[in-house]
């Protein structure tokens, strides 16, 4: 039976994600592509969750009763790929086939590839769907697995994101927890220029969710997020967290060219600086 | 190999074409947060009144774009062509079905747009767009013959779903040659009575690659690049299984429905003889480098001159 989390104090995690920023930038300049910028905002949350709380089995990826972790924005993957290697599913140099051909680290996280990643994501607003599925399919079983899905704030742009929203809430589905990446930015460019989103904390709870707001690069906070998230069985709970797009960069930090872009060598030394 | 360093993404002509349409207050630009893959950030740069930007919500660009060419505009729409898929009952029942002038552009069409992976290559749009009355479904090779087909769609009266693909390739075309191209006419790019290749997209240069191997073991092929898979050049095709009495066929999609699935399906009602289709084998695709992915899936010139040679044996 395995425990849940790995049994790490606020430091030791504040350590542990910084460990994951510094592969995040290693994996994406090795290859000379993909995605930093949601990777770096997401990891303390992702961090939080693999190290405070989610329970699973990395001698058994495929166990039946581990909690699900739906990375519904997939593009993320290199902070999914480094949190997984510190959880202990990936070792070091599975890291350094991100992209590259037969490797378990394709460009988008993907369950076929990849040993602990429960959703075949790179499609925008299709995980929150998946993550109904599989909190339902707990409660069937009998089970108290819970179902953790994190979205993009432009993901949210996305119609089946609000169809998910009504249908967590209509069936009162207590064991799913949703966390929102508030990062302000998407592809092109700021959420405020391509499609405002205003007050997301506002519209989920105006659908009748549990909504909590952190900073969700104070590993406190992300930490009390989580333990409140379990606590609300009533129906689903969102952590709408605000964080920077490129947090811990400094050029990369609430910059839309990161989203989807690789650092150049000098800039690769200064992010291994400024990570140090 | 071709070099690269000369040649143009076919991405990169639909946006030169945006570009060389501001100058007419009908078109009018929709992008859903991927103007700068698309390219149709070339327009918006140019012409911001005209840009309407849509967030990621391909569902509701198809519809906004509907509505806006029944009140006279001519809106072109453009994201990935994977996420087109996700509006394909939008444009089936809002746009096809009442005949309403939409362009679609769907970018990083195919394998070849390399290292995202299986879940943003896109092997099935022209397949799934080819099955829609009253849709135009094109995919051009290069820049220049994108810009040049763009451009005609301007004065076209039917819907239409264009994919573009996201790598520079070898030109094919000068400014010159893609002037005679026509949306719905093959284009000749070499002469032979042995084999036909037709071939759209990226896979033109492996086909003209494939002509020139096959051509130094005395086989020589005629080399078409069927740019516009519906309405399909079917005159052009008959014409080639008369002549030639073998096709293949090479496209960057599954074997099944797309260029490959339209010439079988037309040789077989029309003028029967060996078909091979080269392409994605009905699996996914993957990370990886665009040519090594091609190579992986038997989608190089080497392997269209085996088929060629296979449609031969089997006259
Ligand atoms: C359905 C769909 N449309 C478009 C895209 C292309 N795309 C990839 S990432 C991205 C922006 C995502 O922004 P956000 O959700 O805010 O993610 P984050 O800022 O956390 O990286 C877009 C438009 C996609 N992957 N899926
Ligand atoms: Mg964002």
């Amino acid at each position: 039976m395995a425990e849940r989390g790995m049994g790490l104090d606020i430091a030791e995690l504040e350590m542990m994600a910084k460990r994951c920023r510094r592969n995040i930038v290693r994996m994406v300049y090795g290859i000379g592509a993909g995605h930093p910028g949601g990777s770096l905002s997401a990891i303390d949350m992702l961090t939080g969750l693999y190290g405070h709380r989610l329970r699973v089995d990395t001698n058994d990826s495929t166990w039946g009763n581990r909690d699900r972790f739906i990375m519904s924005k997939g593009h993320a993957s290199p902070g999914v790929y480094s949190i997984l290697h510190e959880r202990g599913f990936l070792t070091e140099s599975d890291l350094w086939t991100y992209r590259k051909l037969g490797g378990s680290c394709q460009g988008h996280v993907d369950m076929k590839w990849c040993p602990g990643v429960d959703f075949s994501a790179g499609s925008l607003g299709m995980g929150l769907s998946f993550g109904i599925g599989c909190a339902l399919a707990a409660t069937l079983d009998d089970s108290d697995r819970t179902a953790w899905v994190m979205l993009g704030d432009g993901e949210l742009q996305e119609g089946q994101i609000w169809e998910g929203v009504m249908a967590a809430v209509h069936h009162e589905i207590g064991n799913l927890n949703v966390i929102v990446d508030r990062n302000g930015i998407q592809n092109d460019d700021f959420c405020e220029s391509q499609m405002r989103m205003f007050d997301v904390a506002e519209k989920f709870a105006a659908f009748g969710w549990a909504v909590m707001e952190i900073d969700g690069h104070d590993m406190q906070q992300v930490v009390n997020a989580i333990d409140w998230a379990d606590q609300v069985i009533d129906g689903p709970a969102c952590i709408v967290m605000h964080t920077i797009k490129g947090k811990g960069v400094s050029y990369m930090e609430n910059n839309p060219k990161f989203h989807g872009a690789a650092p150049n060598e000098e800039q690769f030394n200064l992010a291994m600086e400024e990570l140090s | 190999m071709s070099a690269p360093s000369g040649g143009g993404a076919s991405r990169d002509g639909y946006g030169a074409a945006l570009l060389e349409m501001v100058g007419d207050d009908r078109v009018v630009v929709l992008e859903a947060d991927l103007g700068k893959s698309t390219k149709s950030c070339m327009f918006r740069a140019e012409k911001p009144s005209h840009t309407v930007s849509l967030g990621i919500a391909e569902q509701n660009m198809m519809l906004v774009a509907a509505g806006m060419s029944t009140s006279g505009y001519i809106p072109f729409a453009s994201t990935f062509a994977i996420f087109s898929e996700r509006g394909f009952e939008q444009v089936r029942n809002g746009i096809a079905r009442p005949n309403i002038v939409v362009h679609l552009c769907g970018s990083h069409g195919g394998i070849h747009t390399g290292t995202d992976g299986s879940s943003a290559q896109s092997i099935e749009d022209l397949a799934i767009y080819r099955t829609l009355p009253n849709m135009t479904v094109m995919h051009p090779c290069d820049d220049i013959s994108a810009k040049a087909l763009t451009l005609a769609l301007r004065h076209h009266e039917r819907p239409s779903y264009m994919r573009t693909a996201r790598n520079k390739v070898s030109r094919a075309y000068t400014e010159e040659s893609a002037a005679q191209l026509r949306i719905g006419k093959g284009h000749i790019h070499r002469t032979g009575d042995d084999v036909a290749i037709i071939a759209c997209g990226v896979l033109l240069n492996e086909a003209l690659d494939a002509a020139e191997s096959l051509s130094q073991q005395g086989i020589e092929a005629t080399v078409v690049d069927m740019h516009t898979i519906k309405p399909l050049d079917t005159e052009l095709i008959v014409d080639l299984a008369k002549r030639c009495g073998a096709i293949v066929t090479a496209e960057d999609h599954s074997i099944i429905g797309g260029l490959g699935g339209a010439v079988a399906e037309c040789i077989v009602s029309e003028y029967p003889v060996p078909v091979e289709r080269i392409g994605v084998q009905d699996r996914f695709g993957e990370s990886g480098g665009s040519d090594e992915l091609l190579e992986m899936l038997h989608m190089k010139a080497n392997d269209i001159s085996k088929a060629a040679q296979r449609a031969i044996s089997r006259r």
